[in-house]
């Protein structure tokens, strides 16, 4: 026979010996890249309300009220497409590479221009199109 | 009166990472005949395209797939492109096809490493997948995701990749490709894997070509055919053959993905190489699709067809993908006939079905 079962012990032989490929995650944890889609960070100072976020998400996860000065995010539906980063003339939306941290619930992030911290709410029923 | 029984296969079976249903009808251990059943995951993507914007579309055609992402984004961008009558920047044509490669890369080494744990060999699956992890690494550096690349639009790419990022990738290649050449020996080599797949599953040239195959399940019966032939994106600029094996059996699938990735990997090399300078997307500002394409592209499991109908309007008319797993399906039927009940989920895996793609 002339297979050969040198490759695979060989491999093994080393992976013994060598330092283990994963990470401990929570942990250790990797440095994100620049370009990672982590998720949407928002500065409420510069926004004019122009609602063209709102407009150009695809699954509808930003609110905007120009009345209220309301800008809000759903954090469950946002699939981190990065168009309303793109969009956005006064810079205000940006991509944090960090990933999200777990969420209890279905939360809405909600900034309202004269408060300083966000608030949270629990989700409304999902906006059909 | 028949002396068989009918075990069903799937949908959720240990071995299966895609929920197909087979119902095989067995004589003792032996396959007589196997019916499929599909339709577990149909999510209804395709109906999408007529109510989004022709433009946000290519976000949700990215999602048909999780391993073949890219390339669904690419179809669906190339085809709207050629309704249009637009010709995207070379260089964003020269990205597109690194990221169909890389794409490829890591495609083919997860099927590698699911194939070897189909076959018991679970040390070779682990060994596999911490490639594809290093191939997942480069997707997110360059794209930002690790399975939705999000960097496809109609008229060009996204974002553009700086020079130094590209270098890097290049590097980085280089280490992958060695690390990968250790266990394509193990594949071509090991007895565990030859006994396992040699003469097994076996599909003759003319049966492959008859039955409508695709992919490496078509070139491994020995049919020189490659969409990429065709010369889309930047595929005509760039030196390669097909990739074909003649035996048709299950190793033979095997061996044409293990050397299509030492070809991809070759391949991202000549783009990196000859990148050329300048611009990543060009304005489609006030165009509407109008008409009806057809386009067809190599994804790693084979031709994937688009067609697009389109009204002028800023909706699709119809979107309709055929996936190559669909093709793959009656191939499959065909070589499941006369082989052991145990060589069943070896054969199932060797067309590498990709469920959710095929029922969108």
């Amino acid at each position: 026979m002339s297979w050969s079962v040198g490759p695979i012990s060989a491999l093994v032989t080393r992976s013994a010996l060598a330092k283990p490929a994963t990470r401990l995650y929570p942990v250790e944890r990797r440095t994100p890249y620049a370009r990672t889609r982590g998720h949407i960070e928002f500065r409420i100072d510069d926004c004019n309300f122009c609602t063209i976020c709102a407009h150009k998400c695809p699954t509808l996860a930003i609110q905007v009220h120009k009345q209220d000065k309301t800008w809000a995010i759903d954090h469950s539906r946002c699939i981190l497409c990065g168009i309303c980063v793109e969009d956005c003339r006064e810079g205000c939306i940006t991509l944090s590479p960090l990933p999200c941290p777990p969420m209890r619930a279905k939360e809405v992030l909600s900034f309202r221009q004269e408060h300083e911290a966000p608030t949270v709410k629990v989700a409304a029923p999902a906006i059909e199109r | 009166m028949s002396n068989t029984t009918i075990v069903p296969f799937g949908p959720q079976h240990p071995v299966l990472p895609e929920p197909i249903h087979l119902d095989l009808e067995l004589d003792d251990e032996r396959v007589v005949r196997a019916l499929p059943s599909i339709g577990y995951v149909h999510r209804g993507l395709e109906l999408l395209a007529e109510r989004y914007d022709f433009v946000e579309m290519a976000n949700v055609a990215e999602r048909i797939c999780g391993i073949c992402s890219f390339i669904h984004g690419q179809g669906y961008c190339q085809g709207i492109e050629q309704l249009m009558g637009v010709e995207i920047p070379p260089r964003a044509a020269y990205l597109r096809t690194v990221w169909a490669e890389i794409s490829r890369i890591q495609s083919h080494v997860l099927w590698l490493g699911l194939a070897a744990d189909a076959l018991g060999y679970e040390s070779l699956f682990q060994h596999s997948w911490r490639i594809r992890e290093m191939m997942v690494d480069i997707i997110e550096e360059t794209t930002g995701g690790r399975v939705i690349f999000g960097v496809c639009k109609v008229g060009g790419i996204r974002k553009d990749v700086d020079d130094e990022t590209l270098r890097d990738v290049r590097r980085r290649i280089g280490e992958i490709r060695a690390a990968f050449d250790e266990i394509a020996t193990i594949f071509r080599d090991d007895p565990t894997v030859r006994q396992r797949t040699v003469g097994v599953g076996l599909l003759s040239a003319a049966d492959a070509h008859a039955l409508g195959a695709v992919g490496p399940v078509l070139r491994a019966s020995g049919v020189v055919h490659d969409t990429r032939r065709l010369g889309y994106a930047a595929y005509g600029e760039l030196d390669w053959e097909p990739i074909v094996e003649q035996d048709g059996d299950c190793y033979a699938r095997c061996l044409v993905r293990v050397r299509e990735v030492d070809q991809s990997f070759d391949l991202i090399t000549q783009c990196l190489d000859r990148m050329p300078a300048g611009e990543v997307e060009i304005s489609v500002k006030g165009k509407r699709p109008k008409g009806e394409a057809m386009f067809r592209l190599e994804q790693p499991r084979g031709e994937v067809c688009y067609y697009i109908s389109a009204d002028g309007k800023k909706n699709l008319d119809r979107f309709r993908v055929r996936t190559p797993t669909f093709a793959n399906i009656a191939p499959l039927i065909h070589m499941l006939k006369g082989c052991e009940l145990a060589d069943v989920p070896v054969i199932v895996l060797t067309i590498d079905p990709c469920v959710s793609c095929n029922e969108r």
